[in-house]
């Protein structure tokens, strides 16, 4: 046994004694940040000793030093593809997708007709594998990101509508009886009631979407992009083999994905405070 | 009830589809315009119209030849032969419910021991939820690649992808589930002196059950995406994902198209069928009247 | 005032047409206190809401300060409380009055003075910046009251406010609500299932019973204007407090036949 896999156990036990420990503790709010952190910690201590212990091959899975020297080393590569994957492709495709689902959802919201026939077919498309369209619309927008943007505006449309509707359906009666008695306009009673009731819903759509759109941006890009973007150096360093630079691209990913979520749970925790669910 | 709702919105659902479909012979004309008026001179207005919605390689097939490429595929090509859709079909179906199974099966475990330990609630748990925000589908051509490479090829990678995915929904969905029955009804097991196990089995298991069936449905659609996606890269040859990358190589769109029909119609049965069985066990459970 | 003549309302379900009012008709004097009382399903918050203009009836008649009740609405002519207090969570105190006098146009300054007009009023002083959910039942049930009065209509509709109070602060604010009553000299119709409050509360109680919806005794109050919680052991009081109960179980005893 090598002194590196003996790291490696005593790593974990000591880690998880003290997560233990710790747990025991009531009600310190540090431990709701310092506990995950600690075992994120100690996961990626334990991956680099039984990388070094095991003597595996780096090139099937390197350990989080080399991924970490990698990704200092090659910021400006990683920039570049950050911009024209996530920047441009995905946020525009958000947006644009998003925007386009609220306001169609207002729309229709007025027609029960409409409403009736096309919440179940968003909910019908909400679980196709839309990722699949991605070679088709390669094929029509071209390599760059404006194929990457319209698959994201067509994945995130069906799952943000359907959000909106039932936000904006789900308006309490007897609220919307008041404006009635007020003689409230249909703007009045859109602005200050049925919005801000749906927006829970809403941020729900948006947070869930926000996931797809990086998932949408770089899929696409396996079947076609300019020789930048994350999907395409994750897809040409595979086949090299360089897999410290696709982790060092999924790490970008995943902290890109968190940040953008963490942002709009702090907009929703700020908008819809008076939620239920935000009231403690 | 039920009766009267699908009776409510199936005429909406027709009228939208039926306009769906509308729109699309329309987009076909000018969208695949350019082609014919390179292909064929001379050409009268409905003529010319005719042929955008017949073309071979077509830049927007029409349902009606996706249609026909389906029924075609399906019915007149032998199951095992390489140009069976059923053949095609079957091998991400298969890679599908292997994954989902797995992942499943993983996140129930899971989900049990986060409502059953604090040490593991508290660090697993935001963990769990920060992965959901992490786009996993960008790790599948490494994971497909790595183990190719030390000698796993076929299912198993795919499942793997295919389980990585279903695995989220099930455990977020299932601690809330675990932890859905309120202080009264736990209190009320604490007063009849029930063993944890009793808790378990007669409160919080029943009590997650629509919430389990809820990530189910989820989590066996993102199944399938994962194994579409882990058929794209290193050359896969079967699978509808291999489809959908052949059909681009060689700009047979409507391979593409019918590929992608055949992956909806594949996510809608398993959604309805996990919908059924939902059904089924919540009416038995008296959960749903 | 208000004036109801003949009105049927049928409702269309998925299990046939059900009869919410028949034949009902009802006078209300400016400056009354009009209670309706009756079980559940006997359609008394649907006359309430016909009278709003909320539901139109079938058949018959409604005036509403000499205007078709629509005309009414439109002219801002009523306020109207739910019986969930119904305000909105993510607005203050204030900001829930101010949203009528926002939907009406009315300038910020003449907000600022209603609103705090109104809020001493219902004596919720200190609470402006509070959001409902941080307030009591009792509390947010006032707030609802100060939203209804803050815009000044001489109609006053209140859909059993109380309903979901428990005893001891529903007689506090059946107190304040009758010396509202009397400085504003408002006229107030009020929804109720409580013998008590509607005796406590009305100049005149209207008796009503289900199946079909319909106004089965309706009692002119010889109570005094002013009235404290001890006119409550009168004999006054007990009396009329018999004829509800009595018209209240005729109306069960036509439904056995």
């Amino acid at each position: 046994m090598n002194i590196f896999l003996v790291l490696f156990f005593i790593v974990w036990i000591l880690g998880w004694l003290i997560n233990i420990r710790l747990s025991l503790i009531k009600n310190a709010k540090f431990l709701r940040f310092f506990i995950p952190t600690l075992f994120g910690f100690v996961i990626l201590l334990m991956w680099e000793f039984l990388v070094l212990g095991l003597n595996i091959n780096p090139v099937l899975l390197p350990p989080p030093t080399a991924i970490a020297l990698k990704f200092a080393d090659s910021l400006d590569i990683l920039w570049i593809d950050f911009v024209q994957t996530l920047i441009k492709g995905a946020l525009s495709g958000y947006i644009l997708g998003c925007g386009a689902a609220i306001l169609t959802a207002i729309a229709i919201d007025k027609f029960n007709f409409l409403k009736r026939g096309l919440l179940p077919f968003g909910n019908f498309v909400s679980a196709l594998p839309i990722v699949g369209m991605a070679p088709i619309f390669v094929m029509w927008f071209g390599f760059d990101w404006e194929s990457k943007c319209a698959i994201v505006v067509v994945m995130v449309f069906f799952p943000m509508l359907v959000n909106s509707v039932q936000g904006l359906e789900l308006v309490d009666h007897s609220r919307q009886d008041l404006m009635k008695t007020y003689n409230a306009s249909y703007t009045q009673t859109l602005f200050k009631l049925r919005l801000p009731s749906a927006l829970p819903f809403i941020f729900n759509g948006l947070k869930i979407c926000s996931t797809l759109a990086l998932i949408g941006a770089i899929v696409a890009e396996f079947f076609g992009s300019p020789i930048k973007g994350m999907g395409f150096r994750i897809s040409s360093e595979v086949g090299r083999f360089a897999l410290d630079m696709v982790w060092a691209e999924i790490f970008v990913a995943a902290l890109a994905g968190c940040l953008f979520y963490g942002l709009i749970s702090l907009i929703e925790k700020q908008l819809t405070f008076w939620h239920p669910s935000n009231q403690k | 009830m039920k009766r009267l709702i699908i009776n409510n919105s199936i005429l909406p659902i027709l009228t939208i589809l039926l306009f769906i479909v509308i729109v699309w012979y329309l987009a076909a004309i000018p969208m695949n315009s350019e082609k014919v008026t390179r292909q064929f001179k001379n050409l009268s207005f409905t003529e010319h119209v005719e042929k955008t919605w017949n073309l071979k390689k077509p830049k927007l097939p029409t349902p009606h030849q996706i249609v026909n490429e389906i029924i075609n595929t399906t019915f007149y090509k032998k199951i095992s032969s390489k140009r069976s859709l059923v053949y095609h079909g079957w091998i991400t179906l298969k890679a599908t419910l292997a994954g989902f199974i797995l992942g499943t099966f993983l996140g129930i475990i899971l989900a049990l021991g986060i409502v059953h330990n604090r040490a593991m609630d508290l660090s697993v748990m935001p963990w769990v939820i920060a992965s959901q925000t992490v786009p996993i589908l960008a790790i599948a051509p490494m994971i497909i690649v790595v183990m190719n490479s030390v000698g796993v090829t076929g299912l198993l990678p795919k499942a793997i992808i295919s389980m990585y995915l279903s695995f989220f929904p099930v455990v977020v969905g299932m601690v809330k589930g675990l932890r859905s029955p309120d202080q009264m009804q736990i209190d009320q097991m604490r007063t009849w002196s029930a063993s944890p196990n009793q808790l378990l089995w007669r409160l919080r298991f029943p009590s997650s059950l629509p919430y389990l069936f809820a990530s189910l449905k989820v989590g066996i659609a993102a199944s399938l995406i994962g194994a579409i996606v882990g058929e794209l890269p290193s050359g896969a040859i079967s699978g509808l994902g291999a489809r959908m990358l052949a059909g681009t190589y060689y700009g047979q769109t409507v391979m593409i198209w019918s590929a992608l029909f055949a992956a909806a119609f594949l996510a809608a049965s398993l959604v309805f069928f996990i919908s059924f069985i939902q059904n089924y066990t919540l009416r038995k459970m008296a959960i749903l009247r | 005032m208000i004036s109801v003549e003949n009105v049927d309302l049928t409702f269309e379900t998925n299990d046939g047409p059900v009869h919410a009012l028949k034949e009902v008709s009802l006078e209300v004097k400016e400056g009354d206190f009009v209670s309706f009382i009756g079980p559940s399903g006997c359609g008394k918050t649907t006359l309430l809401r016909v009278i709003a203009a909320l539901e139109t009836p079938t058949k018959g008649n409604v005036i509403v300060n000499n205007m078709p009740p629509d005309d009414a609405r439109k002219a801002r002519e009523y306020g109207y409380v739910f019986q969930a207090a119904g305000l909105y969570p993510w607005r203050t105190v204030s900001g829930n009055i101010k949203l009528p006098l926002e939907i009406m146009g009315y300038s910020s300054k003449e907000k600022e003075e209603r609103t705090k007009k109104v809020i001493e009023l219902v004596e919720l002083k200190g609470f402006e910046k509070k959001f409902p959910w941080q307030l009591s039942g009792g509390m947010q049930q006032r707030a609802s009251i100060a939203r209804a009065l803050a815009f000044d209509a001489n109609i006053l509709l209140m859909d059993e406010p109380f309903g979901a109070l428990d005893e001891i602060v529903r007689d506090r604010l059946n107190g304040e609500l009758l010396k509202l009553w009397e400085r504003t000299s408002k006229t107030i119709c009020f929804v109720t299932h409580s013998i008590p409050e509607a005796v406590y509360l009305s100049t005149k109680i209207v008796v009503m019973s289900p199946r079909p919806g319909r106004i089965t005794d309706v009692i002119q109050s010889p109570l005094p204007k002013e009235r404290t919680l001890e006119i409550r052991d009168s004999k006054e009081f007990i009396q009329i407090a018999q004829r509800v109960r009595e018209g209240l179980k005729s109306g069960h005893l036509d439904e056995d036949l």
